[in-house]
């Protein structure tokens, strides 16, 4: 990583932390100071501004306390039949009066579990803004599924965020599956206002042996947000880990997956959507790690860029010498609609081992005339016919979600944006 | 599997044939790099002022950059002070013609199977030979010369053409572009220059080939290709070195400006020393090699045929700045044993409708290391620009790596990218259907890589398909992936 001097504008964030996890916060505290925010001579990070986007529109680096949440609040975000459980959080901080829970399933704060070894899997000294996060979290859920059990309800993470101007946002969430479990999560970020502030969130997932977790992130941030999403997860022997990355607004988000496969017969997918319009910038970084073999991994990123909308992907895949026979397949589409829209793409594959199958695609386009012209001759509207086939494009990724309540719910959310002007 | 080690032994322990030197008096810069080198060798050459204030204003350039760290190669840093940065075969007069030559000198290039004599007689290729630093003998010239084609050595260029010289000169790889284009501007001693005037085809297939034969040097040589409107050239690059412990530095720049309608083709079959199997030794080839598409309609096409070097750095780009102008970019990339290779292009599309074609195939082999880093940038006017890039890689063993690096950088709406690549060994049924209808494993695999490689050892010029297929088949010979 390379340096930026300037990280000391964050030292307002050090001050009065909570009394938890003490060393931990030390230790993140020196990993990021060691790190400092990456600049765009970083190759991580290099068509990605955020040290200066950070720098020039967050005044305020303190943290964001947690706001009051109504129950009404909350029966209005959760989508239009959803069946399930509800974990509520506001700035980060689990609300335990406004959720719900089901058998097999326990909840607890991590400031009353602090044996939760939080760090382990996403490692501070790989990434400033893990050790930010590891430093700096107010508090945080630990959530653990019981071994053997398969819970059928999909459990819904509500984070609401409303913060002053300049403030920081840092939700930590541990997620610990036992053995043979099978669970699925939907993280919904939706912002209560306008104000920009940054949201720096760390997931941690550890599953145990033949597990099936799912994670999908939905984010509907205002469009002054500046985020950064890492989720970070280890997957064991005979499991599968799903995740689904949906976004649709923020002024610059940055959503770093990493997924190590540490196991044979362990399958990784990861599905994304980036809706982009007015001036938000997403960089979706994904990462999958393979070390053992017969394991597999899938990717799917799909983008629309409207406006002076800009997208980056960078999906990297290693095969590490000991995974034999694996099978790794990555796919990256955009679509950019405007004269001003930008779109940095690199799918980038690292192999080490020679009995693999690995590839991947990346294509850049606009949607197809004839096909447009096709159904304008039919006698439908340009708008129509043009959101049909946005639609459509997105589409092969919307129908990857199981979930069918969160599909429709999804489903309409795009519809909305691609029959409209978009 | 005992076979297959047997048969990755065999690869293995292939020698290189082109690893022995000659001794003959040089004469040699005293070791190390400052200005007064810069000035020894400008004076040597007996260069005009503006050139010498040219390699200074690149030394101070270059002064004040490090060396690149982002390629995927791994190498003990070179100590730049510790080499000879001029060293040229004695001749007491400058040959006027190939006669002239040192008959030790072209008994070398015979050794190397490019016979200087010969090329004289039968009509065919015009070479410039280029050993160590200094360009010793060009054939064909005033057959060229009748047709206005200039085809000279760098030094000879800068004597008698000195406007053309300057005015393209770092016109397409400037002296700022990187720490190695930097150094070698400021120290280059030799190379090739060539001028096709406006609507002349060139009859024949225009060809360095370059030879580092003293030790401890580094060879800095510098190749201006400059079509004008209308014009076509089909340009050749050869190269060998001997054996020898130490790692030795290449560090050339071609430069390509292609006016409107013109079309130059850039082959390059690069087989320096690359190492022993242990990984001693070596050629450092860092090299940067970039053409401009100036003109409407015009054409770069760069095709590699990389097979040597212990370390390659390398990336044939092409600027289409002209409306409807194409850059093509075919390459395979063999690596074995230890040797590392980054490797790949750029297309920048500036103009209007302009296209390119990215065809890299990558063979890994032994303990190597090869990877495929390209770029695709479509600025916000060039409209209606296309791109197509494939690289795959083909990996043969279970220690070596693949790795692809593509930037797709696109601001333009109306542009169609895609981009595929894919990894793999060859399929045990491929083997074994082969096997089957009685073709040995050995040479089912030779065919199998040929197939993968055809796309590309297609666009080569006659003459270097059979010297590259031949290199491809010694290379890989018998690996069973």
């Amino acid at each position: 990583m390379s340096t930026l001097t300037k990280s000391t504008f964050v030292s307002g964030l050090f001050e009065a932390l909570p009394n938890t996890f003490p060393s931990l916060r030390q230790m993140g505290k020196e990993n990021f100071y060691v790190q400092g925010f990456p600049s765009l001579k970083d190759e991580e990070y290099k068509f990605t501004p955020i040290a200066k986007k950070l720098e020039t529109s967050l005044t305020n680096f303190s943290s964001a306390n947690p706001v009051i949440i109504s129950a009404e609040q909350i029966n209005k975000a959760v989508p239009a039949g959803f069946e399930g459980v509800v974990l509520a959080f506001s700035n980060g901080k689990y609300l335990p009066e406004l959720s719900t829970s089901v058998e097999g399933l326990t909840v607890n704060f991590l400031s009353k579990n602090e044996s939760t070894p939080i760090g382990s899997i996403a490692k501070a000294e790989n990434d400033p803004f893990i050790a930010l996060n590891q430093a700096t979290f107010t508090d945080g859920l630990c959530i653990s599924i019981e071994k053997k059990k398969e819970i059928t309800l999909p459990i819904l993470l509500l984070q609401f965020h409303q913060a002053k101007e300049g403030q920081v946002i840092s939700p930590r969430i541990w997620i610990e599956a036992g053995d043979f479990a099978k669970a699925s999560f939907i993280d919904y970020s939706i912002s209560l206002d306008d104000a920009p502030y940054f949201v720096n969130k760390v997931v941690e997932i550890k599953g145990g042996i033949h597990t099936d977790l799912t994670y999908h992130s939905l984010q509907e941030e205002n469009n002054q947000v500046i985020q950064v999403n890492a989720l970070v997860t280890d997957i064991q022997q005979d499991s599968q880990f799903t995740s689904t990355q949906i976004t649709l607004s923020g002024d610059l988000v940055r959503n770093n997956l990493t997924l190590n496969l540490l196991g044979s017969n362990a399958v990784g997918n990861m599905f994304g959507i980036y809706l982009l319009n007015g001036k938000t910038h997403v960089d979706n970084h994904t990462n999958v790690d393979h070390t053992f073999p017969h394991a597999e991994s899938n990717e799917l990123y799909k983008g629309i860029l409207a406006d002076q909308s800009r997208g980056v992907f960078n999906g990297k895949i290693f095969v590490r010498q000991a995974a034999q026979k694996t099978n790794a397949f990555q796919q990256n589409n955009n679509i950019l609609l405007s004269e001003d829209a930008i779109i940095n793409t690199k799918p980038q594959l690292e192999i080490w081992a020679d009995d693999v199958k690995c590839s991947h695609g990346c294509t850049v386009g606009q949607l197809d005339e004839e096909a447009l012209f096709y159904l304008q001759a039919r006698g439908i509207d340009k708008t129509t016919a043009r959101g049909l086939l946005l639609y459509a494009f997105a589409g092969e990724v919307l129908e990857k979600i199981e979930l069918e309540s969160l599909r429709t719910f999804i489903t309409t959310k795009i519809q909305e944006r691609l029959g409209s002007k978009f | 599997m005992s076979k297959d080690n047997q048969i990755l032994e065999d690869l293995n322990s292939k020698e290189y044939e082109h690893g022995w030197s000659v001794d003959f008096e040089t004469d040699e810069a005293p070791i190390g790099l400052n200005e007064d080198i810069i000035r020894w060798i400008s004076t040597k050459k007996e260069e005009p002022s503006w050139l010498l204030d040219w390699r200074l204003k690149a030394f101070k350039i270059w002064q004040g950059m490090s060396e690149p760290a982002w390629a995927n190669v791994n190498y003990p840093k070179m100590d730049l002070q510790a080499l000879r940065y001029y060293s040229a075969p004695k001749q007491s007069n400058k040959p006027k013609n190939i006669n002239e030559v040192d008959p030790e000198l072209i008994a070398i290039y015979e050794r190397l199977g490019i016979s200087l004599n010969e090329q004289k007689r039968l009509q065919g290729i015009a070479i410039d030979v280029v050993l160590d630093s200094v360009s010793v003998a060009t054939t064909f010239k005033e057959t060229l010369g009748k047709l206005g084609i200039i085809f000279c050595s760098f030094s000879e260029a800068v004597k008698e053409h000195p406007d053309l010289v300057q005015k393209y000169l770092g016109s397409v790889v400037p002296m700022t572009d990187n720490y190695y284009a930097a150094l070698n501007a400021a120290v280059f001693s030799d190379g090739s220059f060539c001028y096709i005037p406006k609507g002349v085809r060139c009859p024949m297939e225009l060809s360095t080939y370059f030879r580092i034969n003293a030790a401890n040097t580094g060879q800095f040589e510098r190749t201006l290709i400059v079509a004008d409107d209308s014009s076509y050239v089909s340009y050749l690059e050869g190269c060998t070195a001997p054996q020898r412990d130490e790692n030795q530095l290449h560090a050339a720049v071609v430069e390509i400006y292609a006016g409107a309608h013109a079309e130059v083709k850039y082959s390059t079959v690069q087989n320096w020393y690359p190492g022993d199997k242990e990984g001693k030794g070596g050629i450092y080839n860092f090299v940067t090699k970039r053409g401009i598409c100036a003109g409407d309609h015009s054409k770069i096409s760069w095709t590699q045929v990389e097979t040597g070097s212990a370390v390659t750095w390398k990336y044939p780009s092409c600027i289409l700045k002209g409306d409807h102008s194409i850059g093509e970019f075919y390459s395979v990339a063999v690596t074995n044993n230890y040797q590392q290779a980054d490797t790949g292009t750029k297309m920048i599309h500036i103009g209007k409708n302009t296209k390119s074609r990215i065809v890299s195939k990558g063979i890994s082999a032994g303990k190597s290391q090869n990877s495929y880093r390209g770029q695709v940038q479509v600025m916000k006017r060039a409209h209606n620009a296309r791109n197509f890039s494939q690289c795959d890689s083909l990996l043969m063993g279970n220690q070596c790596g693949a790795h692809t690096f593509p930037y797709i950088d696109i601001a333009n709406p109306s542009a169609k990218v895609e981009h595929e690549a894919t990894t793999s060994k060859i399929g045990e049924d491929q083997i074994f259907y082969c096997n089957q209808r009685g073709i040995a494993t050995e040479d089912a695999v030779a065919l199998i890589v040929n197939g993968y490689a055809k796309e590309v050892l297609n666009q080569l010029p006659m003459e270097f398909a059979v010297e590259a297929q031949k290199l491809l088949a010694l290379t890989l010979e018998g690996s069973v992936g």
